[in-house]
């Protein structure tokens, strides 16, 4: 039988076409591997750009590959920082990517940043340089203030986009950045200011909206009144989210009708979020929309039990759903009966801090929605206790789970019923959920959950383990065992030197590693250094130099992961970046 | 070996139950039911039963409980003796000795004055006194736990069991720390803590002259706005008023320090 060699070659033009319908990253670096011409045809046709850890690679090496890039994402500070586990200071900031994104790509419409530090310079420099800026999304930030913001409204003819979603924002100018919005400026399509402390302008909002007709997203902050509200929609009919102010007032009957007519009128609208310091009495002002609602955030709200009933059963098409845990098992019972395509769950606690419950919810509530809701994808949920059986029970119900985060709030706690750990019934989970890609483990643990993770996690990305494990055993089997793991966030874990060293090699495979008051030592730290030179060992320690403490002493934080940047050069004092032999070379 | 606690008055009562060595560590923390019996499994180690009767006393001081440790030995067995005296100490046996130790039903003893030891003695029907010490790991004294955002706290709760975190510059120095203010029990800790964060020398204050014999003076922006001198008003009231710490340098910190 003949065989017969195709030789395939379209003009660069036709592939760079054919690529350009590919967006996703992932499926992007898949086609630079094929072969030399693919790689540079996809590097120069490549519009957006997504770095994991901004100490991954040096803005240089992007701008070298990319030279094209439209829109960027960089991540900063490790996922623990969210919880005061990172010490001010550590790094993240975006400074120096954004001095050379200014000069090498001068059509850049994008830039997200997540857990990173950016300046009002760095704000400025954004405003001035970047002549078709578009989307500024600034997601658990810090180091800005107003002025920054004043410099973005001022400059940004074409902006379309405004998120500061969770960021720390230093408020200085009582509102008046958003006058900064010239009159000729209408091409807001989404806001998202929810996070500033301060009032801001109220007529100039009021005139910004008006102003602008393809604005979809609109978060408000805590500022803004009650009886405002009805005003500010009455402006942006066509608005699809909306988070509101503060969701109350005196009551006043006007103002129930005004609002209850605003929201009716916002025919578009899908999602809510925002009301903080709810007086139930104007909750029924959203009934007439909960129908077309699919995503509700009442995590900032305290609303107890039987109006978070009477809201919920009205919400047919809910897609997800964040609420505090005053919705109590009988909330969940309802949702579970009346949220048919719920997709994703978030349980926040109401007293993170009490020591007894201080409110009606369980593992039941969790159980039922796993039952009555064969969508949910998505769970995160704090509660006070657990036990194997509710976690069999979830598994089996939901296998299409894919982000399992469960908190039980007291470290160490056991099965309730049984006294067990809750090895089983987390070895259940990664068991039947055989696309789970993210889960945060809590209770009492020992290794065995670890080999179970090892053994059935084959497509966990993420892993967060707090108080858990015997031995080095249950670090060597999650290194060892989760092929695609990429980000492993450990605290207080009895995990030493053995387990690092013996995968070394797989570290390079993941974008990081946390560990914090584990028992790692200085030593171990250093051999790992030294073996990799690809990753970054950053040993994060307050007490002073490791040098200082013999070589056997546990350090206090450690953060590893992979770089083809070398160390950074804006550590601070209390960080040490563990050398590679090749450093000792002079260059 | 198994642990009963009884509460005659309210009628419940909870079982620690002890398996053979080299069990695990699991004591509950949920508050047995009136009438009814709620069970905790421990390994043998010192840790979980200084877990266990912190959890008692903290029971106890809630007015759940009465506090009254009663453990039963079943048979001889050595191996899963409690032994939380010094070691080398010898404890006599009986066979089904019952030993009350009651534990007394105050405040949390202060964690300066408490020994690393609770001696239980398992004599006969005698009540004995036990004084109990402060489990090594207290609620609420967690960082980062339980895992939820900063603004999430501050919406929903005053933040009792958190902290109150400010940051802290220092002229000069390329980064802000942050500090949790609530760790200090005054000015002299603090101080004492941002020398060491920032490796220098502040000084002794003094109300005439503020920090004399240092080129750097400490000052804190108060709710008004208004930069002051650390120091310059009692504590608590710093506390409060506390939104963020800068550490001054030169001339301007001896500008601050007169009186002004």
């Amino acid at each position: 039988m003949q065989k017969m060699s195709y030789t395939f070659s379209f003009p660069e033009e036709v592939l760079e076409h054919v690529f350009s319908f590919i967006e996703g990253e992932r499926d992007r670096n898949a086609i630079s591997l094929v072969c030399k011409s693919w790689y540079e045809i996809e590097r120069w046709c490549r519009r957006k750009v997504f770095v994991g850890n901004c100490y991954a690679v040096s803005p240089v090496m992007v701008i070298k590959r990319f030279p094209e890039v439209r829109s960027i994402a960089l991540k900063g500070k490790p996922h623990f920082a969210d919880f005061n586990l990172v010490p001010e200071g550590w790094g993240g900031y975006v400074c120096p990517w954004i001095a050379a994104m200014a000069c090498a790509f001068p059509w850049l419409e994008e830039i997200r940043l997540k857990r990173m530090v950016i300046t009002d310079d760095s704000l400025e420099l954004i405003a001035k340089s970047f002549k078709n800026f578009k989307v500024l999304v600034l997601t658990s930030c810090e180091g800005f203030t107003t002025d920054g913001l004043a410099a973005i409204a001022a400059n940004c003819r074409n902006l379309k986009e405004l998120d500061l979603q969770e960021s720390e924002v230093d408020d200085l100018s009582s509102g008046h950045w958003l006058s900064h919005f010239p009159d000729s400026y209408t091409s807001l399509v989404s806001l998202n200011i929810s996070c500033l402390g301060n009032e801001v302008s109220l007529s100039a909002l009021e005139r910004l909206l008006g102003r602008c007709p393809n604005l979809q997203t609109l978060r408000l902050n805590r500022a803004v009144p009650l009886d405002r509200l009805p005003n500010l929609l009455s402006r942006c009919p066509q608005l699809v989210e909306l988070g509101t102010g503060v969701y109350s007032t005196e009551m006043r009957p006007e103002v129930f009708s005004n609002l209850e007519a605003a929201f009716s009128g916002c025919k578009q609208l899908k999602s809510l979020s925002g009301f903080w310091d709810v007086l139930p009495s104007y909750l029924p002002a959203v009934y007439p929309i909960c129908s077309r609602l699919t995503s509700l955030n009442l995590s900032y709200a305290i609303i107890q039990s039987s109006d978070l009933i009477k809201l919920i059963s009205q919400c047919p098409n809910l897609l997800r759903l964040w609420v505090l845990d005053y919705i109590e098992d009988a909330g969940l019972y309802t949702l579970a009966a009346s949220c048919k395509d719920l997709r994703e769950l978030r349980v926040f606690p109401s007293d993170p801090f009490g020591l007894e419950p201080n409110v009606a919810l369980t593992e039941k509530g969790l159980v039922s929605v796993s039952e009555g809701c064969p969508k949910l994808q998505s769970v995160l949920y704090f509660c006070r206790q657990m036990s194997n059986a509710a976690l069999h029970t979830i598994a089996r119900n939901r296998p299409n789970l894919t982000r399992f985060r469960l908190c039980i709030i007291e470290p160490r706690t056991p099965d309730y019923l049984t006294l067990d750990p809750l090895d089983s019934g987390f070895g259940a989970i990664v068991e039947h959920c055989k696309d789970l890609q993210r889960l945060s483990l809590s209770g009492l643990l020992t290794d065995r959950v670890f080999e179970y993770i090892g053994t059935y996690g084959k497509k966990l990305e993420m892993l967060s383990v707090a108080f858990a494990g015997d031995s080095d055993l249950g670090l060597h089997h999650v290194l060892s065992g989760c092929d695609n793991l990429r980000k492993l966030e450990i605290r207080d874990c009895p995990f030493g030197d053995k387990p690092l060293l013996a995968n070394a090699a797989k570290l390079e495979t993941m974008r990081s590693l946390w560990m914090s008051t584990c028992s790692v030592s200085y030593g171990a730290c250093k051999r790992l250094g030294q073996k990799m030179p690809r990753l970054n060992v950053e040993v994060i320690d307050e007490r002073g130099p490791p040098d200082s403490r013999p070589d056997n002493c546990p350090v206090e934080k450690l953060y590893i992961y992979r770089t083809i940047a070398g160390p950074r050069l804006d550590m601070p004092g209390f960080v040490w970046t563990m050398e590679d032999d090749s450093s000792l070379r002079i260059e | 070996m198994n642990g009963v606690i009884t509460n005659p008055e309210k009628g419940s009562s909870v079982h620690m139950l002890l398996p053979p060595k080299g069990g695990w560590v699991g004591v509950s923390h949920v508050c047995p039911p009136t009438g009814g019996t709620c069970s905790f499994k421990a390994a043998n180690t010192a840790t979980t039963i200084l877990k266990f009767i912190d959890i008692i006393l903290r029971l106890s001081s809630q007015g759940k409980m009465e506090s009254r440790v009663v453990f039963e030995t079943h048979l001889n067995l050595k191996a899963t003796e409690l032994r939380l005296g010094l070691p080398g100490t010898q404890e006599n046996e009986d066979k089904t000795a019952h030993s009350y130790a009651v534990v007394r039903n105050n405040k949390r003893p202060e964690r300066e004055t408490s020994e690393d030891s609770v001696s239980i003695s398992k004599a006969s029907l005698d009540q004995q006194h036990v004084h109990a010490v402060a489990a090594p790991q207290l609620k609420a004294e967690i960082v980062g736990w339980p895992p939820i955002r900063s603004y999430r706290k501050n919406s929903v709760q005053e933040g009792e069991g958190d902290g109150i975190y400010v940051k802290v510059s220092m002229d000069g120095a390329p980064y802000l720390r942050k500090i949790d203010l609530k760790v200090y029990r005054g000015y002299p800790e603090l101080l004492k803590a941002l020398e060491t964060m920032f490796k220098l020398t502040i000084g002794e204050y003094s109300e005439r002259e503020g920090y004399k014999g240092s080129e750097y003076a400490p000052t804190y922006e108060d709710k008004d706005g208004d930069w002051m001198l650390v120091g310059d008003v009692p504590w608590d009231m710093f506390m409060t008023c506390c939104k963020r710490l800068r550490i001054m340098k030169g001339s301007e910190a001896r500008g601050l320090g007169c009186g002004v």
